[in-house]
């Protein structure tokens, strides 16, 4: 049978009980470990071990079972347990979890890991315990000659409990009878007297004779759940002429030798009628369902269309006048609330708690402290804040990242720290919480916080531009810039800056931002802004010229008309005054080469949009409608458009762009650097890659 | 009617496969998740065999078993329990407390169905 089918099951299953394994193990108070802990963690061990022999997986089975073997005499206190074991078990852990990847992945194994690991485990399993019991040792010494024909006698006395256990001698007369012929005499026992008489006692002996030509070890087998040692005597006897076969008065078998019938149709099984035995298939009550994400993404996307077919109708709908068709528009209306709570459903199947990713960093934060010689706390705040599965995956790099920064280069060694003042162990705090429609991640550390001077001065080393007059905010943007940092110039910074462009623009390409708060000697926080989800977005729908574009809801602070007063000119940019504060204005038909827009602000609408704590105004021609849209990824379909984060189909079939607000502000600040947008430049400004 | 098994084992995979193997040999399967599982659903439903797991949260195979042979509907059928070959004594541990047989792990589906038919018929 193909196995492999079930194979997806086992590689889930497998994780998460590697996952337990860890999280217990650093959990675990060595000195009193916790009994149901120490259970938990075996029968995990034990749970792979079994699935991965199942499965056929044998090399996760031996260091399964090194492991299994271990844990199982730790949790029978044999065993102390001490820190170095779990060291051990963690890199047993990682050992399994990385063949593990090989049978899933065909990720390569490294071999000599896999190979100290078990001789490690090993040499502690022998230790203290001269005695190891051998694995797989096999207990088929005796192998002898395939028999001839010939004839048994076997004598067989059942325990009193033989039905008391479930067994049925007619069952085992059965299997007997597929071996040869056999004639059975049974004999009772010396009988209690009767009032101790039990009925369900077994109190009958059997003398069988087997003409066959099996191994005495395959009549042995037939008796293995119901005989013990000296239950069960088989003697071959020497002739096989037959005629002492017959010695015995021949009971009829019960059942035609060699005929299997189909299962159920036992003249015997009455079950069939028996009170209870109908109505049988009794509701699985399983807590949670393993589905595939394929399937769940599939849904999500035919959810989409559903939400655009809905949004078409409504427009059809609302050109229809609302006294005469008032059933329909209800109905319309209904249709509208009926599949927004569908979309939300289905969107949430694929939220899960960020704690899967934040539940690798204790042991992260564990084994880089150690290395580095630092005293570190872990904090994790909002753990159960749930995103999207597919951001939850892509943001374990980043996260990792900022986390090895904050070890390696923001927290100080323990002498360092109390010479300033502060506690020796250092405190890293990984918190999530959601905000509006974006989960919020935030790696805060309080150690020594980035140093403006030599930011500074390593820009002006690698040629970036920067000046003293800077803010410290637009500072520390600088360490973002590519090739701001390789690792030998981050040692000399006190601060962070190893691959910070990388973990930016992994977050920037799942929709998200990066901003950083640091303070000199008291610490430095990184924040990570994600959408909270990568498929759906509410928005309001703008005129461009002929074209439409989305702005995200929740980026939008207001929109008016500006009169002469507000619109004034600073540093050559134009700009637009809005109580006390000044907004550079964006002309989204520059940026996306746009005709017949409206280009004078006072004849347009300025929205205010806000990011990360910025602000900006774009000039639209007319605000449309808001609608909540299926995000269309441009890349799949067309190409990467830069200032969009991806399109969707309107109601009327036409597509807009949806714009990356983030990235508009981000090209209007170099912008001001490099293009020096003079009010009516006319030509394309070219961000298509 | 095809006779009812049921199949308690905390690893869905195990648990997988032996519903499926059985399945494909006729059989009707009652799945549990662990021994508490298993013997609030033996107390709702007759099952004519049960396979169970002995490592369990909540409550472990041999718990299940003395459970299970308290109930008038499993004091006579068939339990089988899943050991591993370093667990020798638990099969002595499983035979006091009631079950059947046993299927030493790692085994394979024809090992599965010789067990069954070996204690079901």
């Amino acid at each position: 049978m193909d196995l492999a089918r079930f194979s997806q099951t086992f590689f889930e299953e497998c994780s998460e009980h590697l996952a337990d394994i860890e999280r217990i193990l650093l959990g675990l108070d060595v000195h009193r470990p916790d009994g149901e802990e120490l259970n938990a963690l075996f029968r995990s061990a034990h749970t792979i071990k079994g699935s991965a022999g199942i499965f056929g997986f044998d090399d996760m089975t031996v260091v399964t079972h090194l492991l299994e073997s271990l844990l199982d005499r730790i949790r029978g206190g044999e065993l102390l347990l001490s820190p170095a074991m779990i060291d051990l078990f963690l890199q047993a852990k990682d050992t399994i979890a990385m063949q593990l990847g090989w049978h899933r992945d065909g990720k390569p194994v490294n071999q000599q890991a896999v190979e100290e690991v078990c001789s490690s485990l090993q040499q502690l399993a022998e230790q203290d315990l001269s005695s190891s019991p051998a694995l797989g040792a096999s207990s088929d010494g005796e192998n002898s000659a395939a028999g001839r024909a010939g004839i048994y006698e076997i004598d067989f006395v059942p325990d009193l409990d033989l039905f008391l256990r479930g067994a049925r001698m007619d069952y085992l007369f059965d299997e007997l009878a597929q071996l040869g012929t056999f004639t059975a005499q049974a004999e009772v026992a010396e009988l209690p007297a009767i009032e101790e008489f039990d009925p369900e006692e077994c109190h009958t002996r059997w003398r069988l004779q087997l003409l066959a030509s099996c191994m005495e070890r395959e009549i042995r087998d037939v008796f293995e759940f119901v005989a013990d040692e000296g239950q069960l005597q088989v003697r071959k006897l020497d002739s096989t002429d037959g005629s002492k076969f017959t010695a015995l008065p021949v009971v009829p078998p019960l059942q035609p030798a060699g005929e299997a019938l189909p299962f159920g149709r036992r003249a015997y099984d009455r079950n069939e009628a028996a009170p209870g035995a109908f109505g049988r298939r009794g509701s699985e009550t399983e807590s949670s369902i393993r589905v595939g994400v394929a399937k769940v993404d599939q849904l999500i996307n035919q959810v989409g269309e559903l939400v655009i077919t809905q949004a078409m109708l409504r427009q059809m709908g609302d050109a229809l006048d609302p006294v005469h068709f008032e059933n329909l528009h209800r109905g319309l209306q209904q249709l509208e609330r009926n599949t927004r709570d569908l979309q939300q459903s289905v969107m949430s199947i694929r939220l899960v708690p960020i704690s899967i990713v934040f539940n690798r960093f204790p042991r992260l934060v564990r084994e880089l402290a150690a290395k580095l010689g630092k005293q570190v706390e872990l904090k994790l705040v909002g753990e159960t804040t749930e995103l999207d599965k597919g951001l939850v995956e892509k943001i374990a790099d980043p996260l990792t990242h900022l986390v090895r920064n904050a070890l390696d280069h923001a927290l100080e060694v323990p002498e360092i720290r109390t010479a300033a003042g502060k506690a020796p162990t250092g405190t890293v705090t990984l918190q999530a919480s959601q905000a509006g429609g974006r989960v919020v991640i935030d790696v805060i550390d309080d150690g020594a916080g980035l140093n403006r001077e030599k930011i500074l001065l390593k820009a002006a080393e690698r040629g970036i531009a920067a000046v003293d007059t800077m803010t410290d905010d637009e500072v520390w943007q600088l360490i973002f810039a590519p090739g701001f940092s390789t690792a030998e110039a981050v040692t000399d910074i006190s601060g962070r800056g190893v691959g910070m462009d990388v973990v930016q623009k992994n977050v920037q390409s799942l929709g998200g931002r990066v901003a950083i708060k640091s303070e000199r000697g008291r610490g430095t926080t990184v924040t990570i802004s994600l959408p909270l989800t990568l498929a759906i977005l509410d928005g309001l729908s703008v005129g461009v010229g002929e074209e439409r574009l989305i702005v995200p809801i929740n980026a939008i602070i207001e929109s008016f008309q500006p009169t002469d007063d507000n619109l004034r000119t600073v540093n050559s940019r134009e700009v637009v005054h809005v109580r006390g504060e000044y907004i550079p204005i964006l002309h989204l038909h520059r940026i996306f080469n746009l005709n017949g827009a409206v280009t004078d602000p006072r004849k347009g609408i300025l929205m205010v949009i806000e990011v990360e704590g910025e602000k900006g105004a774009i000039l639209v021609d007319s605000l449309q409608d808001e609608l909540q849209i299926v995000i269309k990824s441009m890349e799949d379909n067309y190409r990467k458009v830069e200032g969009t984060s991806g399109a969707t189909i309107l109601g009327d079939g036409r597509v807009a762009l949806i714009l990356d607000v983030g990235a508009l502000m981000q090209q209007a600040k170099m912008g001001r650097v490099t293009t020096g947008v003079g009010p009516d430049r006319k030509e394309a400004r070219v961000y298509a890659g | 009617m095809g006779k009812i098994i049921m199949t308690a084992d905390d690893s869905a995979s195990v648990r997988q496969m032996v519903s499926f193997t059985l399945k494909q040999n006729g059989y009707e399967v009652v799945e549990a998740v662990d021994g508490k599982d298993a013997l609030q659903k033996l107390g709702g439903q007759k099952v004519d065999m049960l396979i169970t797991d002995l490592n369990m949260p909540n409550l472990d195979g041999i718990g299940l078993i003395k459970g299970a042979r308290a109930l008038p509907s499993c004091k006579f059928i068939p339990i089988v329990m899943l050991t591993t070959e370093s667990q020798d004594s638990k099969k002595q541990e499983g035979k006091a407390a009631g079950a059947t047989g046993w299927i030493v792990k790692p085994f394979k589906p024809e090992q599965l169905m010789a067990v069954v038919k070996k204690v079901l018929g």
